[in-house]
C-alpha cells in the first residue's frame, strides 16, 4: 500500500505552534487596558453620534461573540441566528406594550427576551442539529424566513407597522450612555464566557465535534447535547441583545428585527477576526461596524454599503479564510523564528521559519518519523 | 371546492416545472462542486431584469430574449466560479462557499438596487395575461409555455448527462473528483461548465418567474429559500429528487393557498422542517458524506 | 483459553457486494492476533461492524461473552474496545494534549468535577495523558496543534488517544501503513509492551514482516470469510493463503 500524501498543513510554516508561553501577561494587560478604556469612553467622547456608533458596535460585538460560541466552536455555520435576535426584540416589545412597562424598568424585560429565545432554540436545535452541516445552514435560513414571515403576518407583532418602545424621558446628551454600558457588559460578559468555554471540557468537546464529529462521538462525546447546549447559550445572548437593541432604536419592524444582514454581519465579523477564537468576533466588530456606520452616513442609500459589505466578505473568505488573528499570529511566529534562526540557537529551520528541535538520535520517532 | 382543488393542483404542477428547472441547476452545482450557490435566487432575479430590459428597450419577445439571456447567465456562472469559488480549498470548502456565494448574492442585490431601484417590475407579453381553455380551466399561456420549456430543458439536461461525453465527465466528477482527475478529466473545466450550466437555467426560470410575479431586487431571498428547501427535500445532488420535490412543494403550496394565502408560504418551509426531522438526508438524498 | 472478542457468522453486504460472508473470528484474551487478506477481503468492514461504525446484516459480536451486536461506536468504546483507522483520524485544530483529553470526557471517570466549565482535563488526566505521550515518543509535541504533526506522529497520536481510556482490547487498522521502518519497529515495540501489560490486540496489516514478527496467531480473510487461521509459521506455508493473495491459474482464467 503506497503512503497517503502528507496531510495538509503539516508542512512548512502553515500552522505553527501556537505562541502560548510568552503572551499571558501581555494579553491580560491588554485586556485590562481595553476594558478600562471602554469604561471611560463615553465620558471622554461625549458626542452623541460617536456614542451611538459605539453602542451599535458593542451590540454587534456581543452578537458576534454569541454566534461564535456556537458556530465558531462547533463548525455548524448558522445563518439564522437573527431569529433569536428578532425574538428577543419582539418579546421585549410585546411585553412592554402589554404589561405597560415604561421608563428604565423596561430593561428588566431583557431577560424575558432571552428566555423566549431559549425556548425557541430548544426545538429548533433538536431538529436542525440532527442533519449534516450544509443541510443545517439551509434549515437555519428556512426557519429564519418562517419567523420573518410570521412577524409580517401575525397581528401580535404589529405586522408591517411593527411595535414602538416606551418613551424614555432622558437627557439627550447622555441618552446613549446607559445603553452603552449595558451593551459593554453584555459584550464583555459574552467574551469572558467564550473564553471560559474554550478552555473547558465543554468547549473541548465542541471543538472536537468541529474537527471530526463521528470520531468524537465514537469516543464518548454526547454530540447532540453539547451542540444543543452551545446553540441555546448563543441564542440566550442573542435574545438579550435583541431586546436591548429594540429599546435603543425604539422600534421594531419585521425586516429589521429579522434582518438577514445581521446574520451576515456577525458571521463576517467572526470570520474576519478569526473564527473560533475568543477575541476574533470582538476584533471583527471593532473593525467592521464603525466602518459600516460611516458608509451608511456618507452614502444616502444603504445599497452601496451592502455591496461593499458583500465585497469585503468575499475578500476575507478568499484571502484570509481563517481570519486576522490566526494570520497575525503566524506572521509573528514566523518573525520570531527568523530571529531565533539568526541567533543560531536552532540547528535547522524549516522553510517558512518554523523552529525545529535539534535532530534527535536516529531511530526515535519524535524527529526521525518526519516525512 | 373540487374545481378549486384541481385548479390548484394544475397550477402547482405547472409552477413546479419552472421551480424544478432552477432547483435542478442548484442541485447540479452542489453535486459536482459541493457548493451551495446561495446566489442562485438573486441570479434568477438578475435574469428577470435582463429579460425586462431586452423586452422593454429592445422590444424583444421574452422567449426570443432567452437566446441572449441564457448565454449571458452561463457566462455569469462561469465567471463566478472561476473568479471566486475556484479559490476555495480545504476541509471547510462547503461552508466557505456558502458564505462566499452569500456575499456574491449581497453584491448582486446591491447592484440591482442601484441600477433598477426598489420598485416592482413585471414582464409583459400577450401570453402573460391571456389564457387558454384546457379541460374546463382557463390557464395562462405563460404557464404552459414555461412548463413545456422547463420539461424540454430538464430532458435536455438528462440527455446531456447520460448520453454525452461531457455528461459522463460531469457525472464522474460528481462521484469522485480525485478519481476523475486521475483518469484525465479536466476537473476545473468541468466545474466551471457545471456552474455555468447551473446558472444558465436561471435565465429560463427568471423569465417565467418575472412573467408570473412582480419582482424587485429583494425577491431573491424568498426565491433562494424556496429553492434550497426544494433541493434539500429532494436530496442534495439528486436531479430527479429536485424535480419531484419542486412539483410537490409548489402543489402543496397552491393547495394550502386555497384556505390561507398567508400561511401557504410558511407551509413551504414547515414542510421542509418536518421532512428533515424524519429523513435528514432528504427524500432521495445521497448517503450523507462523512466529514462535512 | 477465553475468547475476549468473538464475531460469529457475520455477514454484511453493500449493494451487490458481499463484503463479509459468514465470517467467524475469535480473539483470545491477552493475544496479539493478526488479520490479513488481500484488498477487498473485508478486513476493515469487519472492524467497522465490530466497533459499530457499520450495521451488520447477520451474525453476532460478543465481548467477554456479552452480546454487543450493532452497538453504537460510543458504547463499544465504553466497553473497552478501542480502534484506530486506516486513514488516521485525529482532531487537527486541537493540540496533541487536547486530542488525548477528548476521550477522558465521558461520565464515570471522575466522581467529582461536574462543572462543565471547569478547565478541560484535570491534573490526573493530564499526567496520565503525558505519560502515554511519553511512552509513544511524542511528548515533546504536546502543545502543538495536531494538524502540524507528520503522518507517523499522527498515527502515534491516534493510538495514544485510544489508549488513554485504557481499553482492554485494541483494534488497529494498518498501524504500519505508510510509515518508515524505524517507526514501524517503534510501534511494534510499544504494542509488545502494552501486550505484556495485559492488553489484547487485533491488527489488520499488509506488512507481512510486521505481522509475522508480532502476532501470536494470524487469521486470513478472503472474500469476506476466514480461509485459514493459526500461528505465523503455519500461515506462511498454507497454500490456501497463497491462493487468496495470488490466485490459482484457474482464477486467473476466470478473471481474464
Amino acid at each position: 500500500m503506497s503512503a497517503p500524501p502528507a496531510p495538509p498543513g503539516a508542512r512548512a510554516g502553515a500552522a505553527p505552534r501556537r505562541p502560548d508561553a510568552a503572551w499571558p501577561a501581555l494579553r491580560w494587560g491588554l485586556v485590562a487596558a481595553l476594558l478600562a478604556f471602554a469604561a471611560v469612553f463615553p465620558l471622554v467622547f461625549t458626542s452623541e453620534l460617536v456614542t451611538q456608533i459605539a453602542v451599535d458596535t458593542l451590540i454587534f460585538a456581543g452578537a458576534a461573540a454569541a454566534w461564535n460560541i456556537f458556530s465558531g466552536y462547533s463548525g455548524y455555520i448558522s445563518l439564522g441566528h437573527a431569529v433569536f435576535f428578532g425574538a428577543g426584540a419582539y418579546t421585549a416589545a410585546v411585553a412592554a406594550q402589554d404589561w405597560q412597562i415604561s421608563g428604565a424598568a423596561e430593561f428588566l424585560l431583557m431577560p424575558v427576551g432571552a428566555a423566549v429565545a431559549a425556548l425557541i432554540a430548544v426545538p429548533f436545535g433538536l431538529v436542525a442539529l440532527r442533519v449534516r452541516r450544509h443541510t443545517f445552514v439551509v434549515i437555519t435560513i428556512a426557519v429564519f424566513f418562517i419567523f420573518q414571515l410570521m412577524a409580517y403576518n401575525l397581528s401580535v407583532t404589529g405586522g408591517s407597522v411593527g411595535i414602538n418602545a416606551p418613551f424614555l424621558g432622558w437627557a439627550p446628551q447622555t441618552y446613549n450612555n446607559p445603553f452603552y454600558y449595558l451593551a459593554l457588559i453584555i459584550a464583555a460578559g459574552t467574551t469572558a464566557l467564550s473564553w471560559l468555554i474554550r478552555r473547558s471540557r465543554f468547549g473541548l468537546q465542541l471543538r472536537a465535534i468541529r474537527d471530526d464529529e463521528d470520531r468524537a462521538r465514537g469516543l464518548g462525546v454526547r454530540a447532540m447535547r453539547v451542540k444543543l447546549a452551545a446553540f441555546v447559550i448563543s441564542a440566550v445572548v442573542m435574545g438579550l441583545i435583541g431586546a436591548l437593541w429594540f429599546f435603543f432604536i425604539v422600534q421594531v419592524l419585521p425586516q429589521y428585527g429579522f434582518n438577514p444582514l445581521v446574520d451576515l454581519s456577525i458571521a463576517l465579523m467572526a470570520f474576519l477576526g478569526g473564527l473560533g477564537r475568543v477575541a476574533g468576533p470582538v476584533l471583527g466588530a471593532l473593525l467592521l461596524e464603525p466602518g459600516q456606520q460611516y458608509l451608511t452616513l456618507h452614502y444616502s442609500n444603504s445599497y452601496v454599503s451592502e455591496i461593499i459589505l458583500g465585497a469585503l466578505f468575499l475578500l476575507v473568505i478568499l484571502f484570509l479564510p481563517r481570519g486576522i488573528l490566526p494570520f497575525a499570529e503566524e506572521q509573528i511566529t514566523a518573525w520570531r523564528g527568523r530571529r531565533a534562526d539568526q541567533g543560531g540557537r536552532f540547528s535547522g529551520t524549516e522553510p517558512g521559519g518554523r523552529p525545529q528541535q535539534r535532530a534527535p538520535a536516529a531511530g526515535t520517532p519524535g524527529g526521525g518519523a518526519a516525512r | 371546492m373540487g374545481r378549486e382543488l384541481y385548479r390548484a393542483i394544475a397550477d402547482g404542477i405547472l409552477g413546479g416545472g419552472v421551480y424544478a428547472l432552477m432547483a435542478v441547476g442548484l442541485t447540479l452545482i452542489f453535486g459536482v462542486l459541493d457548493i451551495i450557490n446561495i446566489a442562485q435566487g438573486v441570479l434568477v432575479v438578475l435574469a428577470a431584469y435582463l429579460s425586462s430590459v431586452l423586452s422593454v428597450h429592445l422590444h424583444l419577445d421574452l422567449f426570443a430574449g432567452l437566446l441572449i439571456t441564457i448565454p449571458a447567465m452561463f457566462i455569469a456562472g462561469v465567471a463566478i466560479q472561476w473568479l471566486f469559488m475556484r479559490r476555495l480549498r480545504g476541509r471547510e470548502r462547503t461552508s466557505m462557499s456558502l458564505l462566499a456565494s452569500y456575499a456574491v448574492m449581497i453584491i448582486i442585490e446591491g447592484v440591482l438596487y442601484l441600477g433598477f431601484g426598489p420598485d416592482y417590475v413585471a414582464l409583459n407579453a400577450w401570453y402573460v395575461t391571456s389564457t387558454v381553455r384546457v379541460f374546463g380551466f382557463y390557464l395562462p399561456y405563460i404557464y404552459l409555455f414555461g412548463f413545456a420549456l422547463a420539461v424540454l430543458l430538464v430532458a435536455g439536461l438528462y440527455l446531456a448527462l447520460y448520453r454525452t461525453k461531457f455528461g459522463r465527465s460531469l457525472r464522474a466528477t460528481m462521484q469522485d473528483q480525485v478519481a476523475a482527475r486521475l483518469i484525465g478529466i479536466d476537473v476545473n473545466r468541468v466545474a466551471a461548465l457545471a456552474f455555468g450550466i447551473g446558472v444558465a437555467v436561471t435565465a429560463v426560470g427568471g423569465m417565467v418567474f418575472g412573467a408570473t410575479n412582480a419582482f424587485n431586487p429583494n425577491s431573491g431571498y424568498d426565491l433562494i429559500s424556496r429553492l434550497l428547501a426544494i433541493i434539500i427535500l429532494g436530496g442534495l445532488g439528486s436531479i430527479g429528487g429536485a424535480l419531484a420535490a419542486a412539483v410537490f412543494m409548489t402543489t402543496v403550496e397552491a393547495v394550502v393557498n386555497i384556505w390561507s394565502p398567508t400561511w401557504s408560504v410558511v407551509v413551504f418551509y414547515a414542510a421542509l422542517v418536518v421532512v428533515l426531522t424524519f429523513r435528514p438526508a432528504g427524500l432521495f438524498g445521497r448517503r450523507a458524506v462523512r466529514a462535512q | 483459553m477465553t475468547a475476549l472478542l468473538r464475531a460469529e457468522a457475520v455477514a454484511k453486504a453493500f449493494g451487490g457486494v458481499q463484503a463479509l460472508d459468514g465470517c467467524t473470528i475469535e480473539v483470545e484474551h491477552g493475544s496479539i492476533t493478526g488479520l490479513i487478506g488481500p484488498n477487498g477481503s473485508g478486513k476493515t468492514t469487519l472492524f467497522n461492524v465490530i466497533t459499530g461504525y457499520e450495521r451488520l446484516d447477520a451474525g453476532d459480536v460478543y465481548v467477554g461473552g456479552a452480546r454487543i451486536t450493532n452497538a453504537p461506536p460510543q458504547r463499544v468504546f465504553a466497553l473497552g474496545i478501542g480502534r484506530t483507522f486506516q486513514l488516521t483520524r485525529i482532531f487537527p485544530t486541537l493540540t496533541v494534549m487536547e486530542n488525548m483529553l477528548v476521550a477522558t470526557q465521558h461520565a464515570g471517570r471522575r466522581a467529582g468535577n461536574r462543572n462543565p466549565l471547569a478547565r478541560a482535563g484535570g491534573a490526573h488526566d493530564r499526567r496520565h495523558a503525558m505519560e502515554l505521550l511519553d511512552f509513544l515518543g511524542i511528548a515533546g509535541h504536546a502543545g502543538a496543534l495536531a494538524g502540524t504533526l507528520s503522518y507517523g506522529q499522527r498515527k502515534l497520536l491516534e493510538l495514544g488517544y485510544v489508549l488513554v481510556a485504557d481499553p482492554a482490547i485494541v483494534l488497529l487498522d494498518e498501524p504500519a501503513g505508510g510509515v518508515n521502518p524505524s517507526l514501524i519497529q517503534h510501534i511494534g515495540g510499544r504494542i509488545r509492551e502494552l501486550n505484556a501489560a495485559g492488553k489484547t490486540f487485533l491488527i489488520v496489516e499488509h506488512n507481512m514482516d510486521f505481522v509475522m514478527g508480532l502476532c501470536g496467531r494470524i487469521v486470513v480473510l478472503d472474500y469476506g470469510t476466514v480461509v485459514a487461521s493459526g500461528p505465523p509459521e503455519a500461515i506462511r506455508q498454507d497454500p490456501r493463503v497463497l491462493d487468496a493473495y495470488l490466485g490459482t491459474a484457474e482464477d486467473d482464467d476466470d478473471a481474464g
